[in-house]
């Protein structure tokens, strides 16, 4: 039997027995347990280590604010850190280790830091990192040094290496009703709108509907309040209009009533089921949203506050009455307020012994001390805790008698033993969706609490959330909110009867006792009541201000337990009322939400992705697929025990020796087309179009308005008013894009049509010496010869009966030719051309060997067209067209974009024979040590078969003055550093004698 | 964030792509005046309230829209075709194109 296990009661399953480890060591708990109430039975209070002190800590709450007991999940080699262990359902094998503690959690070294406190004080960083403005220790790598150590001290848990395997998916959905929060409210809202007919979803964030209903105790309809939330819950299922969704956290309200929501599918299981991703993400667009997102509980700020054994008083009543779970043995209670007197009562009926209620409030109702009685407890009022006692857990605490109007303290302190003390210092409603949602919070000063403001957006509150703090007004309002939400008329029946016990829900307006002691405001980022007065002392007066240099309220529970007693510090240091120093809004999201959610099926295995049509070809004869962009393409055909050098050097050799074949259906393709399309063209390109004849192709070069090179690719004139424009593969988009904004934006005049074809065309690239002697065997319908087919020229036959469209162009510097078939043809046409080709030597090249002729050749690519570069700079100036107008021709003339020292394309040649690195700097220094500055950088770089060389393309300062001079190149992260001779980019064939043939 | 396409109807913002600020204007092609085309190509209105904005319905019908939106509430008051625009039809009038 668990130490600390009821041996009733609770709604866990204790048939079923779970086992599962933390730090190690096995435990068991049972099914409906968290890993904090399954810790608590085993009688383990100390959970972690705090943030700056390594301060042991247990847990403080029992949900999703839990500021303390964060706990590292592995699942195999995958690690989710600074997990609440409130919000871990436990199941069989679930892994749990504690976090920021070294060695163990009960030994930890850097628990000395705490003694050093006055060190750690708020702005400690910013202080420390600074480093000394004078002295020897200026502005010194020592410091820099010491950084490194100082904020390894300080942290939560660390995140891991290994890849995360689980999968993620998406989902949008619609209703006319979002409710949020399932407690009594929000169970009544949804019922309330579904009878209306209207289609509602209602979330909770628990695995279980009912919210306070499962742990309050109270009566509901002449049932326990579990009950009666179970009950209607499960009459909701039968509704066809109603989707519920647990396990979901509502963690988003934005513009046009969307709310993101994430849903945990299978945290809580063993292994997903079939089909089933991790986590959830929703985007909800909802007519109306309830809010019915009840409230918290505040801490109460004292020295000592954060002891494990310190805990909120309804969490431990839901510890109790949930789990079955006694948080301590003999408990003792400090508030301000009326409701702990309710928990008290739950935990002596749960077999507690209460042995005291320190009240802050001199004057206590009848009512209360009816519960007290009922309790069999003593009532200290006008008394405050003022110390803890114990080392890593709870043995007692220290009372004195306290004067809640000047906050004095009177009297000799006295001790109590305990091993657990519940403090409740008043409730907050959770406004963090409204706050979101775009209006400011507004205080009453009789809840002591920010109320949520008036909607700016189509929602209404029920419940706590609205400050009503009864389960009795919950069910009023959230059958309002509901009916209204939907759109109907209020409904004569009665409301269900509550059953529980009195309160008033305004506590004293008492955050803090001052005693001497460390006294945590945010237990998770380490933040006491003295740090918030040093901020103030230092000239922080503005609340976001106060939140960013003490670090208040930044931490992962960003603030939910601390940020009103934090806001009271700060006001009474400033001598204003609460609301004059106002609060911070609340932003998304409510509560952590998984990176991977996020991207969901835009990542991994479910990103889509595109195959040109001869994609099975390439892989079933053995090409390396290289990932570009979205497309897949042969990177090299690699032979048996080939690097992949000498694949490329091999295909691009035979290439320029006999001939080689190239799938480039991936290239960007265009239809434009229309009466004005050349006119189009004309203005849409440096050069000119209009006067390009029918069946002949040009290579076109397109500018950005700003005057930068934009883009470049052949564009074929098929007809008077047809043409096909080819784009890089990377642009595709891009220029399809900018074709549309002009045609569109600009000059709607223009009669113009656009179409992005890329996808019906395959495209198969053949060059080299031999290549017109493949094609004059292998098509039919027309010839191939010089006259039929010059350089630029296109022709329409047969290839093994499909009908193709032959360009005679060149990439490579070869004779070469781009054959395009229907799609659905590729295959066949790429098959015919391989057959045909085998007398001739014809070999299969990929991007590596594309890659290397190009360069060979000095051609551009993306990597030279980079957005900084002109036409100037890649000595495309002969391409700008001084007879028109065209995009970018009036800035690209600018100054800055006309002077000396621009980086400009050039060759380089390796002087000592080893491969240049991409990406690697031009320096004019011999001296590897001290390079100095830069020159420029390599954009490209091969083995260059055609001449026996290593080579680059390289953007250089006044590359072009600079060709025969010698440089070189620096690259110390892989280490390489050697000569250089600076070229011209045309390295092979100048003159184009090989294309032009 | 909904935008009413005049073509497919209200659709979720992540359809659209922001092309930017409605209100430049495109110098004459032929225009050597600078501080216009830097104008046209850099200044950008960021106003607190009512904006004049291009967007491209890109995960839909791929036209272009001109769209008031209120910088402030996001609150979109008008929604047309940029094509529509008589500015542009009368500018290519002025430059002696059919």
């Amino acid at each position: 039997m668990s130490p600390r296990r009821t041996d009733a009661g609770g709604r866990i399953d204790r048939l079923r027995t779970i086992r599962f480890t933390f730090d190690g060591a096995p435990y068991t708990g049972h099914a409906g347990d968290t890993l904090a109430s399954a810790l608590l039975a085993n009688g383990i209070t100390l959970f972690g280590r705090s943030f700056k002190y390594h301060r042991p800590r247990g847990v403080l709450t029992s949900g999703v604010e839990e500021p303390n007991a964060l706990v590292t999940v592995l699942r195999g080699e995958v690690r989710e850190p600074n997990i609440a262990a409130t919000m871990v359902e436990i199941y069989d094998g679930l892994t749990a280790v504690s976090q920021n503690r070294f060695p163990s959690l009960s030994w930890d070294v850097s628990a000395a830091n705490q003694l050093g406190g006055k060190l750690l004080s708020a702005g400690f960083y910013y202080k420390t990192f600074m480093g000394p403005a004078i002295g020897p220790l200026k502005g010194t790598r020592f410091w820099m040094f010491c950084e490194h150590f100082i904020r390894r001290a300080a942290g939560l848990g660390r995140a891991g290496t290994a890849a995360d395997t689980a999968r993620y998916e998406r989902m949008n959905a619609f209703c006319d009703v979002l409710v949020v929060g399932s407690g009594p409210a929000g169970l009544m809202a949804a019922r309330a709108a579904a009878d209306q007919g209207a289609r509602v979803i209602l979330s909770e964030l628990e695995p279980h509907f009912g919210g306070s209903a499962n742990w309050s105790g109270e009566t509901i309809d002449g049932m326990p309040g579990a009950d009666w939330a179970a009950r209607a819950a499960g009459q909701l299922e039968g509704y066809d209009n109603v989707r519920l969704l647990p396990r979901t956290t509502v963690w988003g309200y934005y513009d046009g009533n969307v709310l993101a929501a994430l849903e945990r599918v299978t945290d809580h299981k063993e292994r997903p089921g079939k089909g089933e991703p991790r986590h959830r993400y929703w985007t909800i667009r909802a007519k109306s949203v309830v809010l019915a997102t009840g409230s918290f509980e505040r801490p109460l700020v004292f020295p000592g506050n954060d002891r494990p054994g310190v805990m909120l008083a309804h969490a431990a009543e839901r510890y109790a009455n949930e789990y079955g779970v006694l948080p301590g043995h003999r408990i003792a209670l400090f508030t301000n307020n009326d409701s702990a007197y309710r928990s008290a009562l739950a935990l002596k009926k749960a077999g507690a012994a209460i042995i005291v209620i320190v009240d802050v409030r001199p004057e206590l109702s009848g009512e209360m001390r009816e519960l007290a009685d009922e309790a069999e407890v003593k009532i200290l009022s006008g008394h405050a805790v003022v110390a803890t006692e114990g080392g890593k857990a709870l043995s007692g605490i220290k009372v004195q008698r306290f004067d809640m109007i000047n906050g004095a303290l009177a009297g000799d302190p006295r001790s109590i033993q305990a091993d657990c003390l519940l403090m409740s210092g008043g409730w907050s409603p959770t406004i963090h969706l409204a706050s979101q949602a775009g209006a400011k919070a507004e205080w009453n000063a009789a809840r002591q609490a920010f109320l949520p403001p008036k909607p700016t957006q189509q929602w209404i509150g029920a419940g706590a959330f609205t400050g009503s703090f009864s389960t009795a007004e919950a069910i009023a309002e959230g059958r309002a909110a509901g009916l209204s939400a939907a759109g109907g008329t209020a409904a004569p029946t009665a409301l269900p009867v509550v059953e529980a016990a009195p309160g008033d829900p305004d506590p004293a307006p008492v955050f803090e006792i001052k005693a001497d002691g460390k006294s945590f405001v945010d237990f998770q980022h380490d933040v006491t009541a003295e740090d918030v007065r040093l901020a103030h002392r230092e000239g922080f007066i503005s609340v976001e201000h106060l939140k960013r240099y003490t670090t208040l309220g930044m931490a992962t529970d960003q603030g939910k337990s601390s940020n009103i007693p934090g806001l009271a510090t700060m006001a009474e240091a400033l001598g204003k009322p609460i609301p004059e120093v106002g609060t911070t809004r609340f932003r998304p999201p409510f509560s952590a939400v998984s990176i991977g959610s996020l991207a969901a099926e835009r990542f991994g295995d479910l990103r889509p992705e595109r195959l040109t049509p001869m994609h099975d070809w390439h892989v079933a004869n053995g090409a390396t697929m290289y990932s570009a962009g979205l497309w897949y393409r042969p990177m090299i055909y690699g032979h048996p025990g080939e690097t992949i050098e000498q694949a490329y050097v091999r295909e691009a050799r035979a290439t320029r020796e006999s001939a080689g074949i190239v799938d480039v259906s991936t290239l960007g393709k265009i239809a434009v087309q229309g009466p004005d399309a050349a006119e189009f063209l004309d203005r849409v390109y440096t050069n000119m179009f209009s006067t390009l004849a029918v069946g002949k192709a040009r290579y076109g070069l397109m500018l950005r308005e700003d005057g930068l090179a934009f883009d470049d690719g052949t564009t074929w004139r098929l007809g008077e008013q047809d043409f096909l424009m080819t784009t890089t593969t990377a642009n595709a988009g891009k220029v399809m894009q900018h074709l549309e904004y002009f045609l569109d934006v600009i000059w709607p005049v223009l009669k113009v049509h656009v179409t992005s074809v890329t996808d019906e065309w395959a495209g198969a690239a053949i060059g080299g010496p031999r290549a017109r002697e493949i094609l004059a065997a292998c098509v039919t319908g027309t010839a191939v010869d010089n006259a039929t087919l010059p350089f630029m020229g296109i022709v329409r036959g047969k290839i093994s009966g499909v009908p193709v469209m032959i360009c005679r162009l060149s990439f490579s510097g070869e004779m070469a030719f781009e054959v395009y078939s229907g799609a659905g043809y590729g295959t066949h046409v790429w098959e015919a051309l391989i057959e045909a080709g085998k007398p001739f030597g014809l070999v299969t090249y990929g991007l590596e060997a594309l890659g290397t002729m190009r360069i060979e050749k000095g051609h551009v690519t993306g990597a030279e067209i980079d957005g900084r570069t002109t036409a100037r700079d890649l000595h495309l100036d002969w391409m700008l067209s001084k007879k028109k107008p065209f995009i970018g021709s009036a800035m690209m003339d600018r100054e800055g974009l006309i002077a000396p020292g621009r980086l400009e394309l050039v060759g380089l040649i390796s002087l000592d024979n080893q491969p240049l690195n991409g990406g690697a700097h031009i320096v004019e220094a011999l001296d590897e040590a001290d390079p100095h500055d830069s020159i420029g950088h390599i954009t490209a770089c091969c083995y260059s078969p055609a001449l026996g060389k290593y080579i680059a393309l390289a953007l250089v300062k006044d590359g072009k003055a600079r060709r025969g001079t010698r440089a070189h190149i620096s690259d110390p992260l892989r280490n390489r550093f050697g000569p250089v001779e600076i070229v011209s980019n045309h390295f092979f064939d100048p003159n184009g004698s090989r294309m032009h043939g | 964030m909904l935008i009413t396409c005049p073509y497919c109807g209200p659709r979720d913002v992540i359809e659209f792509t922001y092309q930017g600020d409605g209100n430049r204007e495109r110098p004459q092609p032929a225009s050597q005046d600078l501080d216009a085309w830097n104008a046209y190509v850099y200044d950008r209105l960021n106003p607190a309230g009512d904006h004049n904005e291009i967007w491209q319905h890109s995960g839909g019908c791929r036209a272009h829209l001109r769209v008031v939106r209120n910088t402030l509430t996001h609150d979109i008051s008008s929604v047309a075709f940029a094509r529509g625009d008589h500015k542009a039809a009368a500018r290519h009038k002025a430059e002696g194109k059919s």
